[in-house]
């Protein structure tokens, strides 16, 4: 039995298909991803669930238990971490860390080995109130709060948005750990470094799932050559590359651009297509695709 | 699951800056201030005088309306169209027009008469003002008739018979508007503390969205909701008896009714209104919104409560939209009972409409908070 089965689930809002007709599964203990940009429908599908809201259609189980008729039960068993920040501001942290451990008719002593990683990072500022952290702290702090009262799935909407580099990396080492003592753990994230680090990802986009697959079969799926091009004048460069005819897609990553190249072309002849627009510094190399290569190429096909 | 709830709850209201004071310092300054600035008494109405006469009598009759101590003597005009002048400038309310030979038409027809001219632009002033001054011109003309007769034994018969009007005023012997304001003010307090607290409590955390943080608890939203509401319910027993005991010592005002009565009502309405207050919390999905409908009721509640004005003094109308307002119940039996000293008995009608109320707008507030959208 999978710890979390979906099936053709869908939400509406007025006019607006915010979830339309998703199924997926995910086994116990898994990391679960869900990539997708900011109105792809991730938090809704959080919210339905985490039985905050009811589905126009469709049905969700988690742990055998069906979101909307045994949603008391449901709420017992999960640990959820919104993407804002939703803790008592004014309660200290070591406050909002009991309250929520007595709301679940458990303590902190009892569970305190799931949260002890995690927590011992904030102990030493226990009596500082929640408000006053810093974003990675509160977010530990939240993920303390979401474990403590042992849940068997652990949804979590995008939990280091506005986090920095270091608390990220930390925070992800700690979702392996909780990984490893078979929880399992759905969560989104809009940064691909992050979906990398999932068992599965689900490409999401406009309320569908646009895939779902291990990061390396995505990777490895990617039909095209890839290459990365940068040049002297890199203000014009992307205009010109999307009127040159060698090329199939072109978009910008990070410092330099990603191009995929139709079938007949090569590399050269694409630097030659440069120089004669009047680029120096060309260079042009073949490179790895990453996830969102994928995810960027995937976006493209589903709009035409 | 309840105590650990509401130990959170009384935690954060002790740990806010702003509302334990608030709490405090909100009854205190209605209960010692709102009484003396809202009240309907009229003193200070300014008082031009036009002594045609300049006789004795006129004198005399000046000198009593001074004396009485309803009137900020202004000036003696020489003539009505300085009178006038005063009142265009807004130095006079009240003109007391003596005409010339007051004093000789007295003494040979036994007939005279005075003017009084009142501004009405502040209506209440004008109508008080000049119904004290005929009040006092006729106690003048009274005393002033007991004197010839006793002077002139002869003249009985043609005085004739002549009535006394003594007003006695029950409940409220000295038309004390203090005594009337207070209990109204208490109901108000109660209003504030246990209808809007709780309910901008929850739109608070709608906003910061911890409430879904809760959604997801095994706490039942009754819980939830029953958390919120009862630390302000003892908040507000509690600055309600404060305003009791603050009556007793600046007032001198004493229940003449039973206090269990009172109480008895005041839990009532308590329940009544907080279950308005979540009404419009299930309703409001931020503060400015939650702030603005409540602001709406409570200035609708207060002005037709007869708080101010009676209701039996407006329009028709008016009066059918106030049996739809709780405050006019409370306030009424607050002063029933302070003053009049009404039993539950006279008052059951009272109590069923707030019962009616509490229902109704608990009913509601769960019918419409069930829903998950």
């Amino acid at each position: 039995m999978p710890s979390v089965s979906v099936t053709q689930l869908s939400k509406s809002y007025s006019s607006i298909k915010a979830l339309d007709d998703v199924s997926f599964d995910v086994p116990k203990g898994e990391l679960f991803g869900i990539i997708g940009p900011d109105g792809a429908g991730k938090t809704t599908l959080f919210r339905l669930l985490t039985t905050l809201i009811l589905p126009d259609s469709g049905s969700a189980v988690i742990e055998g238990l069906d979101v909307v008729k045994d949603y008391a039960s449901v709420r017992s068993i999960i640990g959820y971490m919104p993407g804002k920040f939703s803790l008592y501001q004014d309660l200290t942290v070591e406050e909002n860390l009991n309250f929520f451990a007595t709301v679940f008719n458990t303590t902190v002593k009892g569970n305190y080995h799931l949260i002890e990683d995690i927590y011992k990072h904030i102990e030493p500022f226990k009596t500082r109130r929640a408000g006053k952290l810093s974003g990675g702290m509160k977010q530990k702090l939240a993920l303390s709060c979401a474990l403590i009262h042992k849940p068997k799935v652990l949804f979590l909407d995008e939990p280091t948005t506005g986090v920095d580099p270091v608390s990220r990396k930390e925070f992800w080492e700690m979702l392996l750990k909780l990984k490893n003592q078979g929880i399992t753990i759905i969560v989104s994230t809009p940064y691909m470094d992050e979906a990398r680090l999932c068992d599965r990802i689900a490409l999401m986009q406009n309320g569908k799932f646009l895939r779902i697959d291990s990061p390396d079969n995505i990777i490895a799926s990617y039909p095209q050559k890839l290459c990365s091009v940068t040049a002297d004048n890199m203000h014009g460069l992307l205009n010109d590359l999307r009127s040159c005819p060698y090329l199939k897609s072109s978009f910008s990553f990070g410092a330099c651009y990603h191009v995929t190249m139709v079938e007949s072309a090569t590399a050269a002849m694409l630097d030659e297509y440069l120089i004669n627009k009047g680029y120096g510094n060309i260079e042009i190399t073949e490179i790895k695709p990453t996830v969102e290569d994928c995810f960027m190429l995937m976006l493209k096909e589903d709009e035409q | 699951m309840l105590k650990y709830l509401l130990e959170k709850e009384f935690k954060q209201i002790m740990r806010n800056k702003f509302i334990p004071r608030m709490i405090i310092a909100m009854p205190l300054f209605m209960m010692l201030i709102m009484p003396w600035a809202a009240n309907q008494e009229v003193t200070n109405i300014r008082l031009t005088v036009v002594d045609n006469d300049r006789s004795v009598t006129s004198d005399e009759l000046v000198r009593k309306v001074v004396s009485s101590g309803y009137f900020i003597f202004q000036s003696v005009s020489d003539g009505s169209g300085e009178a006038l002048r005063d009142v265009d400038a807004g130095k006079a309310d009240i003109i007391l027009d003596i005409p010339d030979g007051f004093e000789k038409n007295l003494q040979t027809e036994r007939v005279s008469g005075v003017m009084i001219s009142s501004n009405s632009v502040n209506g209440t002033k004008g109508i008080l003002g000049s119904s004290y001054l005929s009040t006092i011109v006729n106690d003048f003309a009274t005393s002033l008739s007991e004197e010839m007769m006793m002077s002139q034994p002869a003249a009985l018969n043609s005085v004739g018979k002549s009535f006394t009007i003594v007003p006695q005023y029950k409940f409220n012997p000295h038309l004390d508007y203090k005594v009337f304001m207070v209990p109204a003010i208490m109901v108000m307090l109660l209003t504030m503390i246990t209808g809007f607290l709780p309910a901008f409590n929850i739109v608070g955390e709608k906003e910061a969205g911890t409430i879904e943080q809760i959604n997801v608890t095994p706490a039942s939203r009754m819980q939830f909701i029953l958390a919120k509401l009862i630390p302000y319910w003892c908040i507000g027993l509690i600055v309600f008896t404060l305003c009791m005991l603050l009556a007793v010592f600046v007032y001198s005002l004493i229940p003449v009714g039973s206090l269990l009565t009172i109480y008895l009502f005041a839990v009532v309405y308590i329940v009544a209104v907080s279950g308005m207050g979540l009404v419009v919390s299930n309703y409001s999905d931020t503060m400015q919104q939650a702030m603005f409908v409540m602001f709406f009721f409570i200035m609708m509640f207060l002005l037709m409560s007869g708080l101010l004005t009676p209701v039996a003094s407006m329009p028709d109308w008016a009066q059918y939209i106030t049996i739809f307002n709780p405050l006019k119940y409370f306030i009424s039996v607050m002063r029933m009972v302070y003053l009049k000293g009404s039993g539950f008995a006279e008052l059951v009608p009272y109590f069923l409409s707030l019962c009616g109320f509490a229902v109704v707008f608990n009913a509601w507030a769960i019918l419409g908070y069930r829903k998950r959208s």
